[in-house]
Order: structure tokens, then C-alpha cells, then sequence
């Protein structure tokens, strides 16, 4: 069982196999699965969010009225701009943005590695799709191989914004698709480490401050970084960027920072943006006026 | 190591918006409603720390009566949840904790009917995973690396042997096992760790075996 990425990349070196087959391979070891049992599973994973980023480009709004509706402004901005930032990335930006408004309407998801950080994997996934036209196995390989880094981060610190901040979910997230979209792209498995360090250091710190308690305000939006991010680092690592720190000891920094961040930073709705006069506004008119505490 | 599969991490799928507090409380609320073994009369949620800040937003009201409902996360009725337990005439009471607990998202569930209750107490660590931390007052060690089995059953001689047995039957190994008890010839609870998932017929031998009470199952 691999415990770290270096472990992971080990494995695929010596047995010549990509890392979504490392993560198959272990599956089916602890778990005494098929590998045809294993892959339907994901694979139902991956019709659940197409379903959502369908879903969420029609249009929804969640019950607080504080998300919904900005995937469907930025797919008609795209038909009708030429988007600055990019075709890929801002179809990126918006099927996660999508996933997550449906997240926040109370909607059927797959958490990936958690409900709020939702939109990151699959808002990549489907951008890149457009682009690199991949098999359906292709894309249930970039589950397995989201899910193989995500495992790590996991086991060795937390994917929790309760536990560690944005960084443990929106930060995860990201990574875990940027290191996918590597290897969709033909990249190497080491090449997917450096992606996942790039973005995961680039999302250090990330606090979890959702105004109201809801996973709304700047859950969404956090998303939309992380797609967008997720696929820049990818990109770099292709050109053959490297990070100076090892994948690892980004997830081991990662890991320290989320225990020193205060627990007003940590989901409580307490501090950052929660705390603005506008955060604080608005909590009081959908929580019914209950005073925050400091 | 806590997270154990890849479907830890690219799942659950689920109703939003949050897998701690909405699919892991659902989690623990339907721990809870296996380990009871029935629908209760009445229920008390205890919140602590994120969960008390943060549960209205969040969906864990009725995320967690969902699980005592016994619905699964991906069950859309889990909206509804409060609604349909108040129909059934199930009374709910929810409460915001100040004190200071070892996880930030806990809670503290009590339940029960005119004749039975019963207490246990839950945290959900990220992504969807929990863990049971205290039933009725006995400190559990159930991680949550492995599927679980948890057994009411009075302290008689035998009650052990009768599961194990029925394990050995099928071939199902042990990887952890603890039994604690409160007093000699009094209710005790048999904590049993499995490398798989146990099948429905297996679960119902189980809970038919002598000195048993209740059996609930934590799968992986």
C-alpha cells in the first residue's frame, strides 16, 4: 500500500504502469474487488457528475439565494467572447462553478474528496475533455488517478475544511485534478507529482471562512480557482517545470499550517469573510437574525 | 491510516452541500438508528464546535435525521427529512454544545422509545468518513479503517463464543476486536473489526445468535 506520493510514483516506475493503474491495483488488493467491480463503481462516480455539470449549466439556485446561476453567465459570455483567460480554463471554471451551485441547491454530487471542493475535478475533467477527446476509460482513469493523490493528502494530513482549512478541500482538490490532467495529457507520473505540488503550493493557507455556514460564499467561487488552477500547474509540469519543494513535504506543510490556522478559520463561520460587515449581514437575514459570536 | 479506498476520496455520492456535515452526519445518524435497531420516539442531537456553529447551513439537521430514518446520502429524501420524522410523530430536539471536545465536528446523539434509549456519540473526519467514538457510555476505538460490526449483548457466558462462531462459519476474519461491559451480568458491547463487508444473511444469523441484543454495521 503506497503511504506517500513518492511511494506512488515508485510503484509506477517499477511496474511500468500509470498511476490510475497503481490505484486499481491496490484497490483490488485490500479490497478482494474485480477489477470490472471497481471500475463500474467509478464509473457510476463519473455519470453522477455529468449529471451534475448538466444540471448546474441549466441553471440553479440554492434555498439562501447566494449561489446559482453564475455557470450559465459565463458558458454565454464564452459564446459570445473570445474568453481571456482561455477556452479550457474558463470551461473549467464554469463546470465547476456548475457542480458546486448544484452542490449548494442541495443536489446529488459525487464528493471529490468532499462536497464543497466538488467542482475542481470534474470542471477540469470536462474542459479537458473538450480538448484531448479521451476514451470513457480515459476518464475513469482520471478518477482513479485524482483519487490515488487524494488518498495520500488524506492519510498524512486532512481533506477537511473543519480540520485544516480551504486547503485540506479546495487545495486537495485541485492538486488531485491537476496531477489527472498530466496524465490525460500524456504526461509522466512524476510530472503529475510536480502539478499536484505546484497547485497545492499555490493554494497554502486557503482558509475555510463560509459566510452563514453555508458552503456557498466563497465555496463556489473557490472552486473556479481551483479548476483554473489545476489546469495552469498541469501545463507547466508539461513544459517541464519542477517544484523545488517534493510533493510530499508540500502535503507535510500543508498538514502544519492547517494545525496552527485558529478554529474561527476552520469552518466555524466565525472569521474571514464570514466576519465582514456584509458576511455578517447576510448570515443574520437567512439564520433569522441569531447574533454571531465572535 | 484512516482512508483505506479510493471511493473514500472520489465519493461519496451524495446530497449537497458538505460531506462532513451533511453526508457524515447522515452517516452517523444512521449508525446510530442501526445500532438502536429501530425506529425511536424521540431523538436529541448535541452539537459541539463546527457542527453547533455551522449545522443549519450545512444541512446536518436534516442530514442527520435522514440517517436515523435510515435513508442513504444520496438519498434525495434527505431534504425532506424533518418533515417526514415529524409525520411519523418522532420528536426531535436539537441543541448547540459550548464545551470542548477532541473534533471539531461531533455530535452527540440520544434516542429512544417508552421502554429503551440509547447514547452514542459521532465525529465525521472529512470527505464523508466517520467515526464512533462512545455508545452508551463505553469508549469505542472504532477507526473507521475497516468494515465493523458492533454488538449489543448481555454479559453471559457464550455471547462471544456465538459470534465468533458464526464469523468462523463463513469465513470472515477478525482484525480487531474489543468487549466491554459496565458490570458483571449486564449489558455489554462487542466492538468487531472485518477485513470485508458482511452479507445480509450473515448480519441476520448474527442478530438471531444467543444473549444477543442488537447488531449494527459500519461499512467501509
Amino acid at each position: 500500500m503506497f503511504r506517500t506520493v513518492a511511494d506512488l510514483i515508485k510503484i509506477t516506475e517499477e511496474k511500468d504502469i500509470s498511476i490510475a493503474e497503481a490505484m486499481i491495483q491496490q484497490e483490488m488488493d485490500i479490497h478482494q474487488k474485480t477489477r470490472e467491480e471497481i471500475i463500474a463503481r467509478m464509473e457510476q462516480n463519473l455519470t453522477v457528475m455529468e449529471k451534475a455539470v448538466e444540471d448546474g449549466l441549466k441553471g440553479v439556485h440554492s434555498q439562501s439565494g447566494l449561489t446559482g446561476g453564475d455557470a450559465v453567465l459565463l458558458q454565454e459570455y464564452m459564446k459570445k467572447h473570445q474568453p481571456l483567460s482561455g477556452e479550457v480554463v474558463l470551461d473549467a471554471v464554469s463546470k465547476a462553478v456548475a457542480t458546486n451551485e448544484v452542490n449548494a441547491a442541495m443536489g446529488i454530487i459525487c464528493a471529490t474528496p468532499t462536497a464543497g471542493s466538488a467542482g475542481c475535478v470534474p470542471g477540469a475533467l470536462f474542459a479537458v475533455k473538450e480538448r484531448l477527446q479521451p476514451t470513457r476509460e480515459q476518464m475513469i482513469n482520471f478518477l482513479f488517478t485524482s483519487g490515488a493523490f487524494g488518498f495520500v493528502v488524506a492519510n498524512n494530513a486532512f481533506i477537511s475544511g473543519a480540520a485544516g482549512g480551504c486547503q485540506a478541500e479546495v487545495g486537495s482538490a485541485a492538486a488531485m485534478a491537476s496531477a489527472a490532467v498530466v496524465e490525460m495529457a500524456g504526461g509522466t507520473p512524476q510530472q503529475s507529482a510536480e502539478a499536484f505540488a505546484i497547485t497545492l503550493k499555490n493554494m497554502l493557507g486557503l482558509v475555510c471562512d463560509p459566510v452563514a455556514g453555508l458552503v456557498e460564499v466563497p465555496c463556489v467561487k473557490r472552486n473556479a480557482a481551483g479548476a483554473s488552477n489545476a489546469i495552469v500547474s498541469a501545463d507547466m509540469a508539461l513544459a517541464g517545470v519542477s517544484s523545488k519543494i517534493p510533493c510530499d513535504e508540500v502535503i507535510g506543510a500543508m498538514y502544519r499550517i492547517g494545525r496552527q490556522m485558529p478554529s474561527s478559520l476552520r469552518e466555524t463561520a466565525e472569521g474571514g469573510l464570514a466576519a465582514t460587515p456584509t458576511g455578517r449581514a447576510l448570515a443574520a437575514k437567512i439564520n433569522g437574525n441569531q447574533p454571531m459570536k465572535e | 491510516m484512516k482512508f483505506k479506498s479510493v471511493f473514500d476520496i472520489i465519493g461519496p455520492v451524495m446530497v449537497g452541500p458538505s460531506s462532513s456535515h451533511t453526508a457524515g452526519a447522515a452517516r452517523i445518524g444512521r449508525a446510530a438508528r442501526h445500532l438502536f435497531g429501530k425506529e425511536p420516539e424521540w431523538v436529541e442531537i448535541y452539537y459541539y464546535e463546527s457542527f453547533a456553529k455551522t449545522h443549519q447551513g450545512h444541512g446536518t439537521d436534516v442530514a442527520i435525521v435522514a440517517g436515523i430514518l435510515d435513508f442513504d446520502t444520496a438519498d434525495d429524501r434527505i431534504r425532506e427529512s424533518i418533515e417526514i420524522a415529524k409525520s411519523k410523530g418522532i420528536q426531535l430536539t436539537f441543541m448547540e454544545e459550548d464545551a470542548a471536545v477532541d473534533h471539531p465536528n461531533t455530535a452527540r446523539i440520544k434516542m429512544g422509545n417508552s421502554q429503551e434509549n440509547m447514547e452514542l456519540v459521532g465525529i465525521s473526519i472529512g470527505g464523508g468518513k466517520v467515526e464512533i467514538t462512545e455508545l452508551n457510555g463505553f469508549d469505542l476505538h472504532l477507526s473507521g479503517n475497516h468494515p465493523a460490526i458492533l454488538i449489543m449483548h448481555n454479559d453471559r457466558f457464550g455471547a462471544i463464543a456465538s459470534v465468533t462462531h458464526i464469523l468462523a462459519k463463513y469465513e470472515i476474519n477478525i482484525g480487531r476486536m474489543e468487549v466491554s461491559r459496565k458490570d458483571v451480568g449486564k449489558e455489554a458491547l462487542m466492538v468487531i473489526e472485518l477485513d470485508q463487508n458482511i452479507e445480509p444473511y450473515i448480519e441476520k444469523e448474527l442478530s438471531e445468535a444467543k444473549h444477543i441484543l442488537h447488531m449494527a454495521k459500519v461499512v467501509d
